[in-house]
């Protein structure tokens, strides 16, 4: 991360197991050029995705997530994605009184055979989490002792 | 009104194993539940703005027997939501309901009687009480040191009840406009990050919040504890306070009737309700559905439609 510093951020997908794992694998072989940010998480359905994984990814310091499964209609399990739309745009829009900017979380749907859809979603979620920068950390220890490791206290500031 | 309350429980008792209530506490200012067994327990019912406690809690671990139980308004939603959800059974349950006039906030009485440590006497009527301790007599009307969810009470009548005693109420308003939640948002992403990791550092992780839900029924299976899947550690840092408050919310979701026991049993009065009356808003939005209404109604996040009307995805 250290060597990356600046220039890199932490994105986290889910992609599912069917579509768009396949799908980044297809651009992947047909070498489409894509930005390194993402590291992919594959799970079997967008419907296993429980939101908190994604609170989880940003407690642990990713500034994006990005979710990606079979398109409406293209479930392999048939209706796991409907399930997961209604999770996931509740949570997207939850997110915002945590303090998260809800542009730092995406879902969509891609294909196995798109290829270039997953190119371009790719692109444009890196650059939007570009655009909002780094999210401050969640400090893993008491703010006393943050204070005291940091020399900066948020609690006087608050 | 109480009396008649009392007389319809009596009626009741002798077909039931108990009924929960509210009677006085340790001392005139609060009150604490009570289990009537006997027709003489009864004598000892209270009701009116001392009567915080959502008594929903306890309903879960006591299914399979007879038991009946008082509500307020936002008390009986609760006791819908666990109808839905088949936590409990219709036959097992009587419902008491009376029309609520408000109940008060613990936090707002200690702030504007700092000398609430000893009360001799607690006078309560319609609109306020009067609270004398060692030291002074104070008059406070019901509007200053009512609960936050009073002052926007959409249903102060019972939504279901067996025997429902008294005049119905007039609802304090007709819509929730969520006022709270719109200036806290009116605040920066940053300003509210850090309100929560300033509030989250006083969690003394007690899990009161927890406790006190009534819908939150895990009980000993919360994974909040649980070692495998293990989604917080023991850490006393902001991360894992913070993150449990984002589970109970979203184990809410959909689920929450906002009844803020969460918010009043926590001894650090963090506003955590705050976090669940966002899930409630964004879900009525998006939904058109709330909570705690109908015991029929198909939950919207057990659901879905082929075209969301109400979801505007991502065009990419
Ligand atoms: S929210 Fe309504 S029903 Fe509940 S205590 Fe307040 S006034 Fe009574
Ligand atoms: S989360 Fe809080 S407001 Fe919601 S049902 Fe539980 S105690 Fe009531
Ligand atoms: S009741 Fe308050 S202090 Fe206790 S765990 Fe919940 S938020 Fe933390």
């Amino acid at each position: 991360m250290p060597v990356l510093n600046g220039r890199e951020l932490r994105i986290v997908g889910f992609l599912c197991n069917w579509c768009s794992y396949g799908g980044a694998d297809t651009a992947g072989v047909a070498r489409f050029d894509q930005p390194t940010d993402l590291r992919v998480i594959r799970v079997p359905c967008s419907g296993r995705i429980d939101p908190l994984f994604i609170a989880k990814a940003f407690m642990n310091g990713a500034d994006g997530v990005l979710v990606s499964g079979c398109h409406p209609r293209d479930c392999h399990y048939a209706e796991g994605n409907y399930y997961a739309r209604r999770r996931l745009e509740v949570f997207k829009q939850f997110i915002s009184v945590l303090g998260i900017e809800p542009e730092r979380f995406e879902y969509t749907w891609v294909s196995a055979s798109e290829g270039q859809r997953w190119q371009e979603v790719v692109t444009k979620f890196t650059n939007q989490v570009h655009t909002l920068g780094p999210l401050a950390p969640i400090p893993e220890v008491a703010l006393s002792q943050l204070a005291q490791t940091t020399g900066t206290d948020i609690r006087e500031e608050a | 009104m109480l009396d008649k309350l009392k007389e319809s429980i009596k009626a009741a008792l002798p077909e039931l194993d108990f009924v929960m209530g509210w009677g006085m506490g340790y001392d005139p200012l609060h009150a604490t539940p009570l289990y009537m067994y006997e027709p003489e327990d009864v004598d000892n019912l209270v009701w009116g703005p001392l009567n915080v406690h959502n008594l929903a809690v306890h309903l879960p671990s006591l299914k399979g027997k007879k038991v009946g139980i008082v509500v307020k308004g936002c008390d009986s939603r609760s006791v819908v939501e666990l109808l839905q959800e088949g936590l409990i059974n219709r036959e097992d349950v009587v419902i008491f309901g009376a029309p609520c006039n408000g109940i008060v906030d613990m936090s707002k009485i200690r702030k504007a009687v700092p000398d609430a440590h000893f009360v001799h006497s607690v006078e309560t009527d319609d609109n306020g009480l009067t609270i004398t301790t060692d030291k002074d007599t104070h008059k406070l009307s019901l509007a200053e040191v009512m609960a936050d969810k009073c002052t926007r009470c959409r249903f102060p009548n019972a939504v279901v009840a067996d025997h429902f005693v008294g005049e119905k109420r007039e609802p304090t308003v007709e819509n929730d406009a969520y006022e709270d939640l719109e200036s806290f948002e009116s605040q920066g992403f940053e300003e509210r990050r850090d309100f929560w990791m300033t509030e989250m550092d006083r969690c003394i992780r007690c899990y009161a919040c927890r406790n006190a839900c009534p819908l939150c029924v895990c009980r000993d299976h919360c994974v909040a504890q649980s070692r495998n899947p293990h989604w917080v550690s023991q850490r006393d840092g902001v991360r894992d306070k913070f993150m449990f408050q984002i589970i109970h919310a979203m184990h809410m979701a959909g689920r929450c009737t906002e009844c803020g026991e969460c918010e009043r049993a926590c001894p650090m009065d963090i506003p955590v309700l705050l976090l669940k009356r966002k899930l409630g808003t964004v879900i009525h939005d998006l939904f058109d559905y709330d909570s705690g209404l109908d015991a029929e109604a198909r939950p919207p996040l057990l659901a879905f439609k082929l075209e969301e009307e109400s979801i505007k995805e991502k065009d990419w």
